[in-house]
């Protein structure tokens, strides 16, 4: 299946290179430069790509090109999948996927892609057995590794590799017994010029953070099941007790993990957290324009929104921006043409406001075009679907473990068009 | 220093460290040179100084330096550096005891060893040991290596160690065979045949590990043996949701293309369409309408794949859903395939390169299917923040799910993209409008109109774009609309864009006599800039030429004249072509002929207005979700998804032997068969096994978590008649598959045992319930580890009672068989008489024999046992019919074997466990010189049967045999032999069969009992059922799970067992005592291992309700 992987950066350098089969020379690598500078933008680049006798899957994440090397008919899901999954292993191992961590990491990099991979074929993906296998680098395990000798590598086969329950190493044993979930909802919305809401949905994904000691048999029951429609779930939940009794039960990963994403879709009613007053006008003479922003808060269910940030992707022509806010500051990158006004916590007494004026390329002709606002917003302890967890119930293990439920409401791909 | 550090190193560690050191950073500073290019030759003596230095470090005998210098060649390698001529040096440590170093050697190993074949070499005796290590992990890891290497040379070595790695126990150890089995393909395509004969056996195998690699395997090597998979196929999809997630795109792959080869087609409203169309040329195919009339019934086998993989769409793997989908859509009736919908929305929010291949799928799909996407249209809408190849297949589905209620909205949407900054975009968007407008004539106007308005936009690509759309817009009808052409030849000097030029030009041509007095200006125009236009501009300059010369040649020959002259001489010999072309056609001269009398017919005909429709449109001719269809193009390994046959094949080939319960053991024996198997599972490793014990005995009487909850879980499941009963009737409206299994297996019960009363009819039902929920419990697929081998024994309980009732029916309607058997057991019987005591006999006779249980007990009467009168051995009080699966006839080609424990002292030594031994030839030959191996793997003293010499065709033969487990429970692995074949068999003994019973007074019992407390003792409290409360279900149950004598008891609520443990002789004394409802038992015994082993059987035994 996947014949050899590159990695490379923005810049277009490779800096690692691993082949799972014969070696395949790194030239192939023309074939997506070719289509990496056709594409202008890195998010353009395609990503699956043809050469004569190879096809190339790529995915861009943290700044980094992962580029597989394929010979044959292949899910192309399957491949981009897969590599997402090595570049969260990466993140979950070395704390963020970056070009310095891995190649400060290179053996262990290595030595993960090994394990991950048998002749192309995922071999070991979950992150309990990966790291049963080769233990992530620590500052006190590297120091004891020189003094002693010892290595980061495990010696026998992980427990979960052959169990039914891949995901959950034995013999996990903590002091502090905890278990912490973290409901996180992303509003996707597209509002129009007049405030309408053209489109609107929910992502929500329940992350968890379980430390629990043997084998916890986890039950997660919701207030409001019905909410959840459109769910998907980590391995680990039973499929059959959700169809039935609509209850999470599951025996949980250790560790951190995504227990479950779900999908409030657009024909609900989803609540908007704010409203926007915006004009940006761009006049026909004198190669200026006028910005006019303001923010309010509309459904927040009583609490208040915070990290409230709005970027502006302006016309090519807009050389710079002459403005005065009210609250927090802005900042005008000539290069990117991008727009950004740092408003922090909404204050519904005192409106947020943007003013001022543009100053366009002279000579140039009125942009065309209107740029449209993309909205960033976090609320604390609210889940703007009302979804509530009701109770969370252990079996299988004596001890109690100390509970939480964390709610957060953030903007996910919210755009105001102009 | 380099030198100095050589000689040092054996000696003074500091200093080779030092140098190591600094050779290190030395390097480090090597890539920048490298990048900024500096002087070639001082790098060429760097690079040289460098790897002489890391083999410096790989030949010290310091481990760390070792390391060190593998990690730096590893590092090499991630950049890409050749660091080939290190391979002897690095080859030498492959037996390293250090696993880290040793891992990177293999890296390093698998990287060159193409290069250096014969150095490669080397190293393959080390990984050929290392494949009979103990440890799997270890074993796999050779095997992974080895068959990494690709050297042709070890080819046979490969093959060996494949088929000896795909009989491993370990299901790990055999994962890996299955893949080493495409290496080893891709290395030597020859052994094609071979290796087919490893898959067979590894698509067999009843692990989820295994499944998904072996289907891969099968992909690469084999796909068109679909043959191989008929009797998987219900396996596959039963454990389909088990598989880890990659394995299940995979199986879902194979299994559409199966699927759409073994079933007729579910699409019958469409089928019907087809067969009217073909009815005017097929006038004949009467028979085939016939057929249509019939109702449709879907194959069971069908809808259990469809029903299997629906839960699957919740997977968090995108590639999980979308191979769902595609499985959807290919095989699921029409009306089904809404459900696919929405997960694939959900998909959309991944990421992008996810959201890519999805959308493309989805365009596809709504070309067919509007309906299903319909109520999701909001979600393709578009965001200046998507990436261009996205918002262009959105634009394509929301065309694609434009119809008249909703191309209002989408219009509006539209209207916004096309301001978009992204002015491909924008382009895109006008097409996407032109096609709406071709397709749905009410808002044609109102598109047109659209699309005039921006031809004044100030942003030429949107001009051109409108001009193109709009052109082909005018063809369907042109007379209404001469002055927007009149309005597009106004703009046509500020129009640059080539394409945007030539359209306006044919335009022109076409409808020139809509326009007769603009026409000809403009072709005065263009022969102005002629020579400077692009091509296809003076292609088209040249046809509006041609035209107005047919239809106005008083105004425009001399233009006519002077444009083809100029085209005669053009650089393009199209043009060239052309201009000779027309000018034969149009200017009549004695050449031309007949020709020319129909230039204006040809040039002026009416011409059919353009299809608008999507770039999606033949997509369908590929598997969706394939790289194939992705790319638009056949890429290498695509394999065609075939149509539907019209007629279904056979579908009895799907048939895997029909299961049967056990008869008179019911539910008991099914229960301890269960427990049994899960020891197995827990078992199979020895080391997992020490542990196991140690868990086991340390935790007071409870046992370890895993197998406590499966306890627990059969407790709630069988604690009552009545959940039992909601319970089955909960899974046979989960599983009607099962369900229908089920009834058949019914169905053959009552043929079988028409005599037998009701009610014991009524106990293989339960017995049945229980077995399906077991299963579909392990649907569920997220049980504790051990509800995988409950879902396993769910499974091959279906064997072990299968096995059951074969062997009654193999041992009593054939007397024929069993009559010369009897002979000589009858012959033994002298010989055994002269014995005085239990030494392991040489057995002389030919064929092997059997003893029957009830001959044995009463020899027991004449023997003089050797214990003491306190512990007077005695005859089992119960002994089990059930047998045990050795070797299935599948896996034994044939050959089956199933051993039963027969409770019976062994005759061949007196810590042995006796045996006996059920063989059977389902071949349609004969087999010959059956036996046992001289060779056992795990060390167990084993004492064979005799060989048989021949075993003809249908025929079957009993043996007994022995081996001594010393007491633990550990399997006994051997050989089992025919002329041609050697089969790796386990025997599993449950550890209430490493006892015998004894016979001792109630005094000597309590005076035992007070010797063995403390650490000795494990004891549990449980609750009972009130069907077990009375002495004899009590006693049964408890002499049922293990081999162990009845002491009367003069107490009434206490009951009292006792026995010995066969290899050492240890007592082992069991006390329930029962205190309304709850019953405490006691074990004591000095093997505190099997103490808690069999407290753990008792108490699943005792708490479970008796059918």
């Amino acid at each position: 299946m996947i014949h050899s992987l590159f990695l490379i950066n923005n810049a277009g350098d490779l800096f690692l290179e691993k082949h799972w089969k014969s070696v395949i020379s790194r030239s192939i690598c023309d074939y997506f430069f070719e289509a990496r500078e056709k594409a202008v933008e890195p998010d353009n680049v395609p990503p699956v790509i043809r050469s004569p006798h190879h096809y190339l899957i790529n995915i861009y994440r943290e700044k980094i090109f992962f580029v597989s090397v394929i010979q044959t008919e292949v899910p192309p899901l399957f491949v981009i999948e897969f590599l997402h999954r090595v570049a969260e292993t990466f993140q979950d191992y070395f704390g963020e996927c970056s070009e310095t961590t891995i190649k400060d990491n290179v053996v262990i990099v290595y030595e993960l892609l090994e394990e991950m991979l048998d002749n192309g074929f995922p071999l070991a993906t979950e992150s309990n057995i990966l790291k049963e296998l080769i233990r992530p680098p620590t500052i006190l395990r590297s120091m004891v590794n020189t003094i002693t000798g010892s290595s980061n590598v495990g010696e026998t086969l992980p427990t979960g590799q052959l169990s039914s329950i891949p995901w959950r190493r034995a013999g996990v044993k903590y002091t502090n017994n905890e278990a912490y979930f973290d409901v996180v909802e992303e509003i996707d919305a597209i509002l129009d010029k007049s405030g309408t809401t053209v489109f609107a949905e929910i992502q929500g994904v329940i992350d968890a953070c379980v430390k629990l000691s043997g084998m916890p048999d986890l039950s997660l029951s919701f207030m409001n099941p019905r909410l959840l429609d459109d769910v998907s779930f980590h391995p680990c939940v039973r499929y059959k007790r959700w169809e039935s009794e609509r209850v999470i039960s599951f025996i949980p990963p250790d560790g951190n993990f995504q227990l479950m994403s779900y999908h409030i879709s657009a024909q609900n009613l989803v609540a908007i957290p704010i409203y926007v007053k915006q004009n940006i006008s761009f006049f026909e003479t004198g190669s200026s324009g006028r910005l006019d922003i303001t923010v309010g808060p509309k459904q927040t269910m009583g609490k208040t929104v915070e990290c409230l940030v709005v970027t502006v992707h302006m016309p090519k022509v807009v050389l710079s921006a002459n403005l005065n806010a009210t609250q927090g500051t802005y900042n005008y990158d000539p290069v990117t043409k991008i727009l950004l006004w740092d408003i922090g916590k909404l204050n519904p007494q005192k409106l947020p406001n943007l003013k001022g004026s543009l100053s366009l390329q002279s000579g140039a002709p009125k942009p065309e075009e209107s740029p449209s606002l993309n909205i960033d917003l976090k609320i604390q302890q609210l889940a703007i679907s009302g979804l509530k967890v009701n109770r969370l119930d252990m079996y299988g293990e004596k001890y109690k473990p100390f509970k939480g439920v964390k709610y957060v409401t953030k903007a996910g791909k919210f755009q105001v068009r102009t | 220093m380099l030198g100095m550090s050589a000689n040092s190193v054996s000696y003074n560690e500091q200093g080779s460290v030092e140098s190591g050191v600094d050779a290190a950073q030395e390097n480090s500073s090597i890539p920048g040179s490298f990048s900024s290019g500096g002087a070639a030759f001082s790098l060429f003596s760097a690079d040289c100084k460098k790897n002489e230095d890391l083999k410096e470090m790989l030949e010290s005998n310091k481990e760390s330096l070792k390391l060190e210098a593998m990690k730096r060649i590893v590092g090499l390698i991630a950049k890409g550096k050749n660091a080939s001529e290190l391979f002897p040096a690095v080859v030498k440590n492959v037996a390293s005891k250090n696993i880290e170093l040793k891992k990177l050697v293999y890296v390093y190993l698998v990287r060159y060893a193409e290069e250096q074949q014969d150095l490669a070499l080397l190293s393959i005796s080390t990984f050929q040991r290392a494949l009979k290590d103990p440890n799997q992990l270890i074993r796999a890891s050779a095997l992974r290596v080895l068959s990494s290497i690709r050297v042709p040379i070890i080819v046979p070595i490969m093959m060996l160690a494949i088929k000896e790695a795909a009989t491993d126990l370990s299901p790990y150890v055999r994962k890996t065979a299955a893949h080493a089995i495409q290496k080893l393909y891709s290395l030597d395509p020859d052994q094609k045949e071979h290796l087919i004969e490893v898959i067979e056996k590894l698509l067999k195998d009843k692990s989820t590990l295994v499944a998904g690699s072996v289907v891969m395997a099968f992909e690469e090597v084999c796909p068109d043996r679909i043959d191989l998979i008929h009797k998987n196929y219900r396996k596959l999809c039963n454990l389909l949701v088990d598989v880890e997630e990659w394995g299940q795109v995979v199986i879902i792959h194979m299994l559409t293309r199966y699927a759409r080869t073994q079933f007729v087609s579910p699409w019958r409203e469409d089928a019907m369409f087809d067969e009217n169309n073909e009815k005017a040329f097929y006038d004949s195919e009467e028979e085939r309408k016939v057929e249509q009339t019939k109702p449709y019934i879907m194959d069971p086998d069908h809808r259990l794949l469809l029903r299997n993989t629906k839960p699957l769409l919740q997977s968090r793997n995108t590639a999980v859903v979308m191979a769902v989908s595609q499985l959807y859509w290919h095989l699921a009736p029409k009306h089904e395939l809404s459900i696919i919908t929405k997960s694939l929305v959900r998909l959309l929010r991944s990421h992008r390169e996810v959201q890519y291949v999805v959308l493309q799928n989805i365009a596809t799909m709504s070309i067919q299917r509007k309906g299903m996407f319909e109520p999701f249209m909001k979600s393709f809408y578009v965001r200046s923040t998507d990436a261009t190849h996205i918002k262009t297949l959105k634009l394509e589905i929301l065309t694609n799910l434009a119809n008249e209620a909703n191309i209002s909205t989408i219009l509006r949407e539209f209207q916004t993209y096309v301001k978009s900054q992204d002015k491909a975009f924008a382009a895109a968007t006008i097409q996407a409008i032109g096609r709406c407008a071709t397709n749905i004539s009410e808002v044609t106007d109102t598109c047109l109109n659209g699309l005039v308005l921006l031809l004044s936009n100030r942003d030429e690509t949107v001009v051109a774009e409108s001009v193109v759309v709009i052109k082909k817009l005018l063809q369907t009808q042109p007379s209404q609309h001469s002055d927007i052409i009149k309005h597009m030849a106004k703009l046509f000097d500020n129009i640059t864009v080539p394409m945007a030029r030539a359209s306006i030009l044919w335009l022109m041509g076409e409808y020139c006599e809509h326009v007769p007095k603009i026409a000809p200006d403009v072709l005065r125009k263009m022969a102005k800039t002629f020579t400077n236009e692009e091509d296809i501009v003076k292609l088209q300059i040249v046809n509006l030429a041609a035209k107005l010369y047919l239809t106005n040649s008083k105004q425009t020959k001399l233009l006519t004249q002077y444009i083809l002259n100029l085209g005669k001489y053009d650089q393009n010999y199209d043009i060239r072509d052309r201009t000779r072309f027309i000018r034969q056609l149009i200017v009549p001269n004695e050449k031309s002929g007949a020709l020319s009398k129909y230039a204006r017919r040809i040039l002026m005909a009416p011409k059919p207005a353009p299809v608008l429709q999507s770039a999606f449109k033949d997509r369908d001719r590929f598997q969706l979700g394939t790289l194939s269809h992705t790319l638009n193009s056949q890429a290498s390994g695509y394999l065609e998804l075939s149509d539907w046959p019209a007629v279904a094949p056979d579908q009895s080939v799907r048939n895997v032997e029909v299961v049967e319960p056990v008869k008179e053991a019911g539910a008991p024996a099914l229960r301890k068969s269960k427990t049994a198997k899960s020891n197995e599972k827990f078992y199979s490793d020895s080391e997992e096994e020490e542990e196991e014990e140690e868990e086991g005995s340390s935790s007071e009487g409870s046992s370890s978590s895993s197998s406590e909850e499966s306890v627990s879980e059969s407790e709630s499941e069988e604690n009552s008649d009545d959940s039992n009963k909601s319970s089955s009737s909960q899974s046979e409206k989960s599983s009607s598959e099962s369900d229908s299994e089920k009834k058949k297996k019914t169905l053959k019960n009552k043929k079988l045992q028409q005599q037998k009363p009701d009610s014991k009819d009524r106990k293989q039902k339960n017995g049945n319930a229980v077995k399906v929920e077991s299963r579909s419990e392990s649907e569920s697929g997220s049980e504790s580890s051990s509800s995988e081998s409950s879902s396993e024994s769910g499974s091959e309980l279906d064997s072990d009672s299968d096995s059951g009732t074969d062997q009654k029916k193999n041992t009593k309607p054939k007397p024929v068989q069993s009559k010369p058997f009897i002979k000589q057991v009858e012959k033994k019987e002298v010989s055994l008489l002269d014995l005085d005591d239990f030494s392991p006999v040489p057995v002389t006779t030919p064929k092997s024999s059997i003893l029957s249980p009830n001959l044995l007990s009463d020899l027991q009467g004449l023997l003089i046992s050797p214990t003491t009168s306190a512990l007077q051995a005695s005859s089992p009080v119960f002994v089990p019919e059930t047998s045990h699966e050795l070797l299935h006839r599948m896996t034994g080609k044939g050959l089956s074997a199933q051993y039963r424990f027969t409770r019976q002292p062994c005759i061949y030594g007196n810590s042995m466990v006796s045996l006996q031994l059920t063989l059977s030839n389902s071949s349609d030959q004969a087999l010959e010189n059956i036996h046992i191996s001289e060779k056992s793997s795990t060390g167990q003293n084993i004492h064979r049967f005799n060989a048989i010499e021949r075993l003809e065709p249908q025929a079957s033969v009993t043996v007994s045999m022995g081996v001594d487990f010393n007491d633990s429970t550990q399997a006994a692995n051997f050989q089992l032999c025919t002329k041609e074949d050697e089969f790796s068999v386990s025997i599993q003994p449950a550890v209430g069969e490493l006892l015998l019973p004894i016979t001792m007074s109630e005094a000597d019992f309590t005076k035992e009992q007070g010797k063995l407390m403390g650490m000795n003792e494990s004891s549990a409290t449980i609750t009972m059922t009130p069907e077990n409360v009375s002495s004899q279900s009590v006693n049964r149950k408890v002499v049922s799970v293990a081999n162990i004598g009845v002491i009367p008891s003069s107490q009434e609520n206490i009951y009292r067992f006792a026995g010995k443990t066969v290899s050492s002789g240890s007592l082992v004394l069991v006390s329930v005592a029962l205190k309304d409802p709850d019953a405490v038992i006691t074990i004591n015994t000095e093997k505190t291992v099997i103490g808690s082993m069999l407290l753990r059987q008792f108490k699943t035994a005792l708490t479970n309700s008796c059918p």
